[in-house]
């Protein structure tokens, strides 16, 4: 009784979002729109545009998963989520998957019970100091003032960081990045750390870019991807196997371009089973047979979304890195589509 | 008589002699410097002390008003318009005025529906603030928050409708039952909207496509308009609340009194910020596995039982200022507990309370900016997140500060003179 | 005319729960309580199925874990190797440091700004009203995150302190304002007598403690000699000497020298640094309730009944005594109460520590820790309980303060 009394209350004040209990992939499809965990505002990654638009390269896998899932790469609602908010966001089912540059630890996938399903940035964390100060080395910082993102393991790389080689520093912590460039900005740190593809994106947002240096160490492991909830197997393999997808397409050479020409059937049969051309890779998968097809028209190949948001070509110019394919000497590396 | 007297002596003033302006010090705005600013030393000190401060904040921040720049569509951009004059790169504010407003999400065809919704408000809230206003009007009051829900949210034009049909057939209730026995009167209002609800609820559309108002997600609203909306909201969802607590709390019920009293000093012993982290990291844990209840609501919830405890504990202060003999008065009348509470006791404490319920409701509604702490774009939220982190306005601080203070400051400060005339007005009362 | 009685025994008839007065009460207790248990059972019942759902538990094992952060300020020792628990601990330290120092120096800004209000300068009074209307109407988050870019954007780089054209210079040498915050030379006593530091400074608490008692019984000597003979004995000197002596001897002994702050690399070391997140903090917290107080103040000033400031004036007093000696005491019993919900709120709004970067029990425990591990019940349920028991720890100092100076009736 008080359960319905509760939840009349709720349905009528017509704000209870959908409710269901098999499965998230149920859930995102009797929704019609998938609830995405990402960042509050990093460029190139997860940032509202002037129009209000997300766009960025972890916006991108939510909606390369929409596509997939529902057919559609708009049907994804995003929630912004701060360090703190993220993981219970996840595990309370507020979000069916979080994309916000999160790296892979193994006691987050461990102890508080989420799934990594890959990893869609291999990044390390580094530092950024003022040209003028002259610094040219991370082991230079001896009582430098750092600017660090609270809640994230870029804090904790970072004491390790200095313990290890036995300098000290005085640690700023903020919430969030835009915090973090501010206070960089204004001088109350000397040096801003996080991940460096984050360093570079902040760096584009500086009036004089060049007025700012990368140090050369990176002092940590950052393997970035998106993760679900522990337990649910089958919305896990949705996502893992839609990021796959997209590393695959670049290296099959399947672009938004040509995807739906190559779905019409080529001599390729990886490439007819990743299209949806040659049997029925979707319907294992829980979703329709041109799922992947889908998935690439709307935001591109690992490539093309690489390209597109934090690419060289871009404000934020990241080079491929370790993100390259396997073929060009890079980690990116799908297994096969079989 | 006084033909005498004017013969016997020498000279006599035949009229008055003309007034002499009076001395320099002692005249005009000399006078009112020297009574007003300079009437002792340590006055003199401290006139020119301030005279010294207004002077340098005067310097400081009226050339870089003045020479704003209101039309760039980028700080670089508007740097190079200034060419090094210090002055203030208001076009932040042109540019990103919607955003402020409504956060970047509410579509921006959409926006007369929260500009109808605000304008609406303040007639709604008229009858309720000015008495004089004839009683009739509060029927619109009644109506506005399904109104307004619909306005603002949009989605099917029934939902509300079967909201307000619930309310309608409770206070019918209440009204019928409620006069003789409160209890029953309560109890059953609450039964008659839930069995409103159960028949009408079927009518309710699952999807929202194609509805008159394109419906708009609650994660959707932001920038100053969410400040507003939480504020309105929770401090009319906790009016009621508060009153029942402060009964609650002078109940002679030790049962009940326990239960307020500790909910009450437990909410005002913490502070707002940890029962948003419970909001936004313990809530959902709390709701059923099945149901993920949205963060507004969620946050609504916790701000309305934050403000109901500040009330309650003004309510309280409004009924202990209650002479006893008004009580007594009620009891010899015969008036069972409800009936004296009803039109004995509360209509008098109520209106003592009020200039202490809307100090309540001023600092609340400034509290609502603590949500862009857990990551909702109110207008706080907005500056220190979409908009810093954005290329073009990185490193505009003071434009945006200051527009949100203004902001802010133009709607206590309003708030606040109402109370202030309400006191001067409800003071009549007592002389 | 019969007189009303009891109603006639007539057995119990079940409506009488909910109409006779004797059982109604009850009633409705038994109701109240089966509805709070149910309550509760439905939420307990809810939380313990979504956790089961999510894998999790609930635990405190993680406050004895490797914390692994570090702090910018902690007044126990502290570093990432400590715990959870004791990070937990450095910052409830820094909770309470901050709300002492801004009750402090709130309630001297708002007893000024008080009296200055009804001050009879025209231009004072309208400014401290501008003063007190600014800071009242504009949220204290506002205000936190301007002053700290104020404090960070007034004050020179520690790099302006440098090379021949150094824009910015130490005064005296000693004290250097920086936008990291400020460095102030710190005493260090050289040969002390104990081992430890902490222990040679408790025994010149002790010493000065001493002294204060000392001075309050020459205090009660002299108004006891100015009750028998109507003269005050001059107490000043030997006040003096109470509480120079003693302490200059045992400077003398233990070896009292200056650590002063130097320029080294990025920053000043040495010295004491009272960094800029505590500055910017104190300083808002500090005028935003000063701002409230000053009110709180003149209500109470002119809640006093202005005979009493007539009566002191056809009494010779000057009108600094008349407010000193007559006034203030009055107006205190009005003030104090409205004063201790003000120092409530400083504790309860210092919890937005972390929007300038202070470490905070919000910052640490709230903040980091939860982030670290995850346990956000467990976190946020610390958290609240920490700052239910100050608050009423607060609340309970303040009210006996309060029974204290209120007016005694016999």
């Amino acid at each position: 009784m008080k359960n319905s009394v509760f939840f009349g209350a709720m349905a009528f004040a017509g704000l209870a979002a959908g409710a269901a209990s098999a499965g998230t992939l149920d859930d995102v499809k009797a929704r019609g729109e998938l609830n995405c965990g990402v960042a509050t505002g990093l460029v190139g990654f997860a940032a509202p545009n002037a129009e209000g638009e997300w766009e960025g390269f972890d916006v991108s896998i939510c909606r390369a998963v929409a596509a997939a899932v529902l057919g559609d790469a708009t049907k994804v609602q995003f929630v912004p989520t701060t360090g703190k908010t993220r993981f219970t966001a996840l595990a309370s089912g507020e979000i069916d998957m979080l994309a916000r540059n999160t790296t892979w630890t193994f006691s987050r996938d461990v102890d508080l019970k989420f799934d990594f399903i890959g990893v869609n940035y291999y990044d390390g964390q580094g530092f950024m100091v003022p040209k003028e100060l002259g610094v040219s080395s991370a082991k230079e910082l001896d009582g430098a003032t750092v600017c660090v993102q609270t809640g994230t393991t870029t804090e904790l790389n970072l004491a390790d960081f200095f313990r290890i080689n036995g300098i000290s520093y005085e640690p700023v912590p903020v919430e969030t990045n835009a915090e973090s460039q501010q206070q960089y900005a204004a001088g109350t740190c000397d040096v801003l750390t996080t991940d460096a593809s984050g360093l570079a994106a902040s760096r584009t947002v500086f009036a004089d870019p060049t007025a700012h240096v990368i140090l050369p160490e990176i002092i940590s492991k950052e393997p970035l991807g998106p993760l679900v909830r522990h337990g649910d197997n089958e919305w896990g393999d949705v996502v893992r196997w839609t990021l796959n997808a997209l590393v695959a397409a670049e290296e099959l050479g399947v672009t938004s371009a040509n995807a739906e020409e190559m779905a019409a059937g080529t001599s390729n049969p990886e490439i007819n089973r990743l299209l949806g051309s040659d049997g029925s890779l979707g319907a294992m998968l829980g979703v329709s047979d041109d799922w992947a097809k889908n998935a690439i028209l709307a935001v591109g190949n690992y490539g093309e979304v690489f390209e597109a948001n934090i690419g060289e070509e871009t404000q934020i110019g990241l080079s491929r890195g370790l993100n390259a394919q396997w073929t060009d000497g890079g980690l990116m590396y799908s297994p096969p589509f079989r | 008589m006084s033909d005498q007297s004017t013969n016997s002596i020498a000279f006599v003033a035949s009229g008055d002699i003309p007034q002499s302006p009076p001395p320099a010090l002692e005249a005009g705005a000399v006078k009112w410097m020297r009574e007003n600013l300079f009437s002792s030393i340590p006055n003199s000190i401290l006139t020119l002390v301030a005279l010294a401060l207004i002077y340098k904040i005067g310097m400081n921040t009226i050339p870089w008003i003045a020479n704003g720049v209101w039309n760039t569509k980028s700080l670089a951009e508007c740097r190079d318009v200034l060419d090094g004059t210090v002055a203030g790169c208001f076009s932040v504010l042109t540019e990103r005025w919607n955003q402020l407003l409504y956060g970047f999400k509410y579509p921006s065809d959409q926006y007369w529906r929260p500009n109808l919704a605000l304008v609406l408000m303040l007639f709604a809230a008229a009858p309720v603030l000015f008495f004089d206003l004839p009683r009739k009007l509060l029927t619109f009051t009644a109506v506005y928050p399904f109104l307004a829900f619909w306005l603002i949210w949009g989605g099917p034009v029934i939902t509300p409708i079967v909201a307000l049909l619930g309310c309608a057939a409770a206070a019918w209730v209440f009204n019928k039952y409620g006069k003789a026995n409160f209890a029953l009167g309560f109890f059953g209002g609450i039964v008659a909207a839930l069995i409103v609800w159960k028949i009408t609820g079927f009518a309710i559309p699952e999807s929202t496509d194609g509805t008159w108002l394109q419906a708009v997600a609650s994660r959707d609203l932001g920038g100053f308009m969410l400040n507003l909306m939480l504020g309105v909201t929770c401090v009319s969802l906790s009016v009621p609340l508060g009153i029942a607590l402060a009964l609650g709390r002078q109940s002679s019920m030790p049962l009940i009194k326990g239960i307020c009293v500790v909910f009450i000093e437990f909410i005002r012993g913490v502070p707002l910020i940890t029962l948003l982290f419970v909001a936004s990291v313990m809530l959902s844990y709390f709701f059923p596995p099945d149901a993920t209840v949205d963060l507004f609501l969620r946050v609504v919830i916790m701000i309305t039982m934050f403000s109901a405890a500040y009330i309650a504990e003004v309510i309280r202060g409004g009924l202990a200022a209650l002479p006893k003999g008004q009580y007594e008065a009620a009891d010899s009348l015969g008036l069972d507990y409800a009936q004296a509470m009803r039109l004995i006791i509360l209509p008098q404490a109520l209106k003592i309370s009020i200039p202490g319920i809307v100090n309540v409701a001023v600092g609340l509604f400034k509290d609502t900016t603590l949500v862009s702490v857990i990551s909702m774009f109110d207008l706080v939220g907005m500056i220190r997140g979409p908009i810093l982190a954005a290329t073009e306005w990185n490193g505009v601080y003071w434009e945006l500060l200051g527009f949100a203070a203004v902001l802010f400051f133009i709607v206590c400060y309003g708030i606040s003179q109402y109370s202030q005339w309400l006191e001067r007005r409800l003071a009549t009362d007592h002389r | 005319m019969t007189i009303m009685t009891d109603p006639p025994n007539s057995g119990f008839r079940l409506s009488q729960l909910f109409s006779d007065t004797r059982y109604r009460s009850m009633t409705f207790q038994v109701i109240a309580f089966i509805a709070l248990l149910l309550m509760f059972a439905y939420l307990g019942n809810n939380l313990i199925n979504n956790l089961r759902a999510a894998g999790l538990n609930i635990s405190y094992s993680f406050l004895g874990e490797r914390a692994g952060y570090d702090l910018n300020q902690s007044l126990v020792p502290y570093d990432s190797e400590s715990t959870h628990a004791r990070a937990a601990i450095a910052g409830l330290l820094n909770t309470l440091l901050v709300a002492i120092l801004s009750c402090v120096s709130a309630t001297i800004l708002g007893v000024t700004a008080g009296v200055l209000r009804l001050s009879n300068n025209w231009l004072v009074s309208k400014l401290m009203a501008v003063y007190v209307e600014i800071f009242r109407n504009i949220p204290v988050l506002i205000w936190l995150i301007i002053i700290s870019t104020i404090v960070a954007s007034s004050m020179p780089l520690p790099r302006a302190f440098r090379g021949e054209d150094a824009t910015a210079s130490m005064i005296f040498d000693a004290v250097a304002f920086t936008n990291r915050g400020v460095y102030i030379p710190k005493p260090l006593l050289e040969h002390g007598i104990f081992a430890s530091a902490s222990a040679n400074w408790l025994l010149v608490l002790v010493v000065l403690g001493v002294s204060l008692f000392a001075s309050t019984r020459v205090g009660r000597w002299a108004n006891a000699q100015q009750e028998a003979t109507g003269d005050r004995p001059q107490t000043l000197w030997i006040n003096l000497g109470i509480f120079v002596v003693p302490f200059a001897v045992l400077m003398l002994i233990m070896g009292l020298t200056w650590d002063y702050p130097y320029l080294k690399g990025f920053n000043f070391t040495g010295g004491t640094q009272i960094g800029r997140p505590l500055i910017a903090l104190w300083f808002a917290l500090s005028i935003y309730t000063g701002a409230f107080i000053a009110e709180n103040v003149r209500a109470g000033i002119q809640a006093v009944s202005k005979g009493q400031s007539e009566a002191a004036a056809a009494l010779g007093l000057r009108q600094g005594r008349v407010m000193k000696l007559v006034i203030l005491p009055q107006a205190l019993r009005i003030i104090v109460p409205p004063l201790i919900s003000q120092f409530l709120n400083i504790t309860k709004n210092s919890s937005l520590a972390i929007a300038v970067g202070y470490a905070d029990i919000t910052a640490t425990l709230g903040g980091i820790t939860l982030n670290q591990t995850g346990r956000a019940i467990e976190c946020v349920l610390l958290l609240m309980l920490f700052y239910l028991t100050a608050s009423l720890m607060i609340s309970g100092a303040m009210n006996l303060y309060n029974a204290s100076i209120k007016l005694k009736e016999r």
